[in-house]
């Protein structure tokens, strides 16, 4: 146990140490010293991986925001604080990560005064930007637990159902709009890919991934924090996946029979090859593991689906954005080793911020927050006593 | 009034006198280069015996200024598309949206912009031509008015037509272009795309745009009409529960 967590810190330390010389390199010289970007390849690793992946692997926050929330659905409550961290988390990073893909990052702030309502890029930044704002206000109940201000809690339970509705529609907007960024390009897609469904397929690839990640993050933070899982409540999560991947087959199936598409999926080609690898690990797989093996009930087996689907999910980000314009353009591209180190250092810095945070807030305290209004401690702070009748 | 560029491959003797002419416009090293890059607007590319001019198309519903979070690229009345690098942030939209592959970053700069060709729209303004126009010594590329320039090409299309192929690229594609071309060949062994459909490309992504307003307030409105009944149906059974246990 000790050897296993020193062999992490160690990984860590190393990562974080060429992340920093990683930093160097980009910011004294420009995209081409780290990077193998090219005039026809202008997206490479970092907006697949770090920002299309980044955005749809924190789809979790929205996802049981609206469950506890909106659909009243309380006995969901011991995962809520965890997805919501890890979607401000992975937030924040997906914005740190810009920071270094943009050329003049110095100018990220442009899209507030500098408009343009035809761009999907505007829309996703802004919706990005506010709904990062709803994060941080929907987590801040933690931070003003651990600082015992009752006040700011009575405040927050005012505008939780309106700030939880606003995350739910920006997050609907943005998730899908990752998708429309493509749309402007079907020349430059391969047919197995291109779909003028891409918005509503990302936005439901999106929730599923969401629902797969508070799986994967409890297997996490059990290791982490030797903390218990809750298995009767992954094995709900287990369930709901299903329908989102079922929406998918048959959208994606649809879609393909339609345009014509299909025919390429039999072709001995590295596409076609990805194509599968991608729809075996993002929906067969996992649908097979659920309704045949009964993977919901059995936890070595939901962990094990719960992995397949985020591997999917990263792999059908990956091949949209890269596999699919590469097919095409044929500028053959590959992340360089840079490229790889950066995106490498920014999820290990998410880790390392989600352990300080779970380590020093109250992030795994499963009662609701009204159950700690009724302690003393808030009656000396001037909010008024809690009546029993918002005490629900 | 909109100007656009005709080109006539067939006329262009491949001398790069128009590149040349660009590079001292633009304060670029005069060097020969054979493909567009960020140190060449434009350039000859020979295709067999054909020389065809590659620069931007200056589309009349450009992809580049669609997509541009913040409108750093722009189409202007004058017909030129252009790009201010103060507003750029450099996220490349543009270069992985145009559907000619015509812009070039700078990759190697720490402060990098996007180059492509403007028409030369700041001399324009002030009634000249643009320098690759004054510089062609062979007449291969004319520059006017976009009707004069249509006419025009229709006007050497109908008196030669041994010499040309009868269609006039950019007319129509994605919706039309500023820049012309003919050719005596069928365009595709030019190297220039003509399957791209007459369809402005900005309408593919603002078919998904448009419906924000819609999903946002029929989704919000059914949500808040979710929540309103459950959390009404949750409290009616509370207090239910309530009374019984009073009792």
């Amino acid at each position: 146990m000790k050897r296993r967590i020193s062999f992490w810190r160690v990984a860590t330390v190393l990562i974080l140490g060429a992340f920093a010389v990683a930093t160097y390199l980009r910011f004294t010289g420009g995209l081409a010293r780290v990077t193998n970007l090219s005039d026809s390849f202008p997206w490479g690793l970092w907006v697949a991986f770090d920002i299309l992946c980044g955005v749809g692997l924190a789809a979790g926050g929205f996802t049981v925001a609206a469950m506890v929330y909106l659909f009243g659905w309380e006995r969901y409550r011991p995962v809520l604080r965890p997805a919501i961290l890890t979607a401000f988390l992975g937030y924040l990073l997906v914005v740190f990560a810009l920071l270094f893909d943009l050329g003049k990052p110095w100018n990220v702030w442009h899209p507030l005064v500098m408009y343009n309502p035809h761009s999907v890029m505007f829309e996703v930044g802004w919706c990005v930007m506010l709904y990062t704002t709803v994060l941080a206000l929907e987590f801040a109940p933690s931070v003003w637990q651990k600082l015992r201000w009752g006040r700011g809690l009575l405040i927050w339970k005012r505008i939780t159902v309106p700030l939880v509705l606003a995350g739910v529609l920006l997050s609907t907007l943005h998730q899908s709009s990752l998708g429309s960024l493509f749309l402007i390009m079907p020349q430059k897609i391969h047919p197995l890919w291109f779909s003028n469904l891409l918005p509503i397929l990302f936005f439901i690839s999106a929730v599923g991934v969401g629902l797969a990640m508070v799986i994967v993050e409890s297997y996490f933070s059990s290791r982490a924090f030797g903390r218990e899982i809750e298995w009767h409540l992954l094995s709900d999560f287990g369930k709901f996946m299903i329908l989102p991947m079922l929406i998918m087959a048959v959208l994606r199936g649809f879609d393909l029979f339609q345009s014509g598409g299909l025919a390429l999926a039999f072709a001995a080609t590295p596409e076609a090859a990805l194509f599968w690898l991608e729809i075996g690990l993002s929906i067969l797989a996992p649908l097979v593991l659920i309704l045949v093996f009964g993977a919901s009930d059995r936890p070595k087996l939901l962990m094990v689906t719960a992995f397949l689907s985020v591997g999917g999910f990263i792999l059908n980000r990956i091949n949209v954005s890269i596999t699919a314009i590469d097919a095409t353009v044929r500028a053959g591209y590959f992340p360089s080793f840079w490229e790889v180190v950066i995106s490498l250092g920014v999820v290990t810095l998410g880790c390392v911020v989600f352990a300080t945070a779970a380590k020093y807030l109250p992030i795994y305290e499963n009662e609701p927050l009204v159950e700690r209004w009724k302690r003393p401690v808030y009656v000396w702070e001037s909010a008024p006593a809690p009546k029993r009748d918002a005490v629900s | 009034m909109s100007y656009a560029l005709l080109l006539d491959t067939t006329r262009c003797i491949g001398c790069m006198a128009c590149q040349e002419a660009c590079q001292t416009e633009y304060g670029f090293p005069v060097h020969e280069e054979k493909t567009l890059s960020a140190t060449a607007r434009t350039s000859v590319e020979p295709h067999g015996d054909t020389y065809v001019r590659r620069m931007c198309m200056h589309c009349e519903s450009p992809s580049c200024a669609s997509v541009c979070p913040v409108a750093a690229l722009r189409k202007t009345p004058e017909g030129p598309v252009i790009y201010d690098e103060k507003v750029c942030m450099g996220c490349r939209y543009c270069l992985a949206a145009c559907p000619f592959g015509v812009p070039r970053y700078e990759w190697d700069s720490v402060t990098p912009r996007v180059q492509k060709c403007t028409m030369c729209h700041h001399r324009i303004v002030e009634g000249k031509l643009p320098a690759c126009v004054e510089a062609c010594p062979a007449e291969a590329v004319t520059f006017g008015t976009r009707k004069e320039m249509l006419a025009e090409a229709r006007l050497r299309i109908m008196s030669n037509p041994d010499q040309y192929v009868p269609k006039i690229y950019g007319e129509h594609i994605v919706g039309g272009t500023s820049v012309f071309v003919l050719a005596s060949v069928p365009f595709e062994e030019l190297g220039l795309n003509d399957k791209l459909g007459d369809q402005p490309m900005p309408e593919l992504t603002w078919k998904a745009l448009s419906k924000i307003p819609e999903v946002v307030t029929l989704g919000g409105a059914f949500m808040m009409g979710l929540f309103w009944i459950i959390e009404r149906r949750n409290r009616n059974m509370k207090s239910q529960g309530g009374e019984e246990s009073s009792q």
